[in-house]
């Protein structure tokens, strides 16, 4: 008995195949998601819960010289949604990981980060159509943004910086490996990246040690970038201009990705060892 | 003859484990053959299952699948096998169908291939009728065809198993043995893990017992049911009068029955069937001994392991249990 003739070279999946792999991946999560009516429903009512609340029971007690409160919050919640967008990478995978899928998928001749790409994907998209929603809400209650491609730019920040996110949350997904750690994990990461930052309040009301946290962070300085489109020049703080926090975002988003992507694709591909 | 799976003296120590859970397995398997690997939990059989699946990366040894080294080259292997059992999942959300098709798209099969290999293994799996509809609303049995289904898409030629029958309800089960077999029959080679004796004897040509993380047995399942008999009585004494049954039982058969702590029982090889039960009662009787409990049985998995290892199949102790079922999700 001799092992069939032995086949030294290794097989690799082109990049073709790779695309196409991540397009079924994501077509596979999208479709999860519209069949789980009461997945959209918390996707969909809890960031207009934000908008509404934040708006008629803060906006009142926040004043803002020369700017209605609606036009500051809006850009805010949009990086907000986000950010809890992006949780959804750690809890999908998480989910994925208990129900066996992902054993499935790592059997197959599938290419190495295709699951977490159309992971990433889906969970891009549906941020797109939140936001989109989030836009329409805010524009019933009196958002007026200064243009419509300065908006258009601020709301593709917004989602590549979600993006980016998604990666950091694949990430910690993998580490925490059960769906509910993962929730936990992730919301120690949102909670004080997002409040304690200029997306709800100016950071000026907070006291000085915070400020400094709060108006260097991510959150903040897409926020910020978000509000300088939408509002113009005068939303700025003082000495910054906007198109060199247009910069600044972009080059957060960069940084993130470019650590986050490798890592949880390492972490996927070591995931049980 | 060609070997189609061959693990070469495979070494696996899980990273927050001190125990091995494989210590040293060597298999192979003829192509077109079925081979079933029969232990308790914990025992190494889902760790050796994905290690041959490329999933996990042994410590030491080597295993080729149909010539291809699952180390050196993973994807090479993956599209030569299928994998499907406990813990290879289906997608609850989607239908029987898209989950086929998906599968199959991700074997690399265009669109219009992979949707008439799902109609074609659907049909084979008797799922024709159910297959638009969401997998949430399929019964256990119906989800491990689904899955068996989706092993099968990309016509592998290799199969792995892992514990294909595990938490369904007996009935079911055979029909799943049965439509195994029918599946495999075209030439597939099949590596099952199981913890049935009688899932492994349905099935495989050849039969392995693995525990602690090592073969103790191999042979086809006549040779492993010599070692201990076709049928056997269990016989349930109290603890006081064991050592009276344990000899009259010698002086009966001319050997010690096996004792199982565990289970409370003295299994006797029933050399002469049901001849052989009524001699035990007699013996029992001519001894007074008062009998708790006979059975005439089928060797159980527990019953090969008493004769093979001289104590019971430590099914919820093993010591790598927990990790394995842990990393196993």
């Amino acid at each position: 008995m001799t092992p069939a003739a032995t086949k030294p070279t290794k097989s690799r999946v082109t990049p073709a195949h790779a695309f196409k792999d991540m397009w079924i991946i994501t077509k596979r999560n999208l479709r999860r998601f519209i069949r789980m009516p009461q997945l959209l429903l918390v996707a969909t009512v809890q960031p207009v819960m934000f908008l509404l609340l934040f708006n008629y029971v803060f906006g009142g007690a926040i004043s803002l010289p020369g700017v209605p409160y609606i036009d500051f919050l809006l850009p805010g919640i949009l990086v907000q949604t986000v950010m809890f967008g992006a949780t959804n990478t750690a809890t999908g995978l998480t989910e994925d990981l208990a129900a066996g899928v992902i054993d499935r998928f790592r059997s197959l001749p599938m290419a190495r980060g295709a699951v977490l790409a159309g992971r990433t994907l889906a969970d891009l998209m549906r941020s797109g159509a939140v936001n989109t929603l989030m836009i329409f809400v805010g524009y019933i209650i009196g958002f007026r943004p200064a243009g419509i491609p300065q908006l258009v730019l601020g709301l593709v920040l917004a989602l590549m910086f979600g993006y980016s996110m998604s990666w950091v949350f694949a990430a910690i997904g993998l580490l925490a490996r059960t769906p509910e750690a993962a929730q936990s994990a992730s919301f120690l990461l949102v909670f004080p990246f997002v409040f304690a930052s200029s997306v709800f309040v100016p950071v000026q009301s907070m006291p000085g040690w915070l400020q400094v946290f709060a108006e260097n962070q991510p959150v903040s300085v897409l926020a910020t970038t978000v509000r300088g489109l939408t509002i113009g020049i005068e939303a700025m703080p003082s000495g910054k201009t906007i198109e060199g926090m247009i910069a600044l975002s972009i080059a957060w988003i960069i940084a993130i990705f470019v650590v986050a992507s490798p890592l949880s694709v390492s972490l996927y591909r070591r995931i049980f060892s | 003859m060609t070997l189609a799976v061959v693990a070469d003296n495979i070494y696996k120590t899980y990273k927050k484990s001190d125990v091995p859970a494989l210590d040293g397995v060597s298999i192979s398997i003829e192509r077109g053959k079925i081979y079933g690997l029969l232990g308790p939990n914990g025992a190494g059989k889902t760790t050796l299952i994905r290690v041959l699946a490329t999933l996990l990366k042994p410590d030491s040894g080597t295993a080729t699948v149909e010539g291809i080294d699952v180390v050196a080259d993973p994807i090479g292997v993956r599209t030569r096998i299928g994998l499907g059992g406990q813990y290879a999942a289906v997608d609850e959300f989607l239908t029987g169908r898209e989950n086929v098709v998906m599968v199959g798209r991700l074997y690399n099969l265009s669109m219009a291939e992979a949707q008439s290999r799902a109609d074609e293994v659907l049909e084979r799996i008797n799922l024709m009728d159910a297959a638009d509809r969401p997998v949430q609303t399929y019964s256990g049995g119906m989800r491990r065809r689904l899955d068996l289904a989706a092993s099968l898409v990309g016509r592998p030629d290799v199969l792995f198993l892992d514990e294909p029958t595990t938490g369904i309800d007996p009935r079911s089960r055979v029909d799943i043995w049965e439509l195994i077999g029918e599946l495999v029959s075209g030439g597939t080679t099949l590596l099952l893990t199981t913890q049935y004796l009688e899932e492994a004897d349905f099935l495989a040509d050849t039969i392995g017992v693995i525990d602690h993380g090592r073969l103790i047995a191999e042979g086809t399942s006549d040779s492993l049911k010599e070692t201990i008999g076709g049928v056997v009585v269990h016989l349930g004494v109290d603890d006081a009068d064991c050592a009276t049954a344990i000899s009259a039982i010698n002086s009966l058969t001319g050997s010690d029955p096996l004792h199982d702590e565990d289970r409370g029982l003295l299994v006797i090889p029933a050399v002469d069937g049901s001849r052989s039960l009524v001699e035990v009662v007699r013996a029992m009787d001519e001894a007074s001994v008062p009998i708790l409990d006979i059975e005439l049985h089928k060797p159980t998995l527990d019953d090969v392991f008493l004769s093979i290892t001289g104590r019971p199949a430590e099914t919820e102790t093993a010591p790598d249990d927990a990790q394995e079922n842990e990393v196993a999700r």
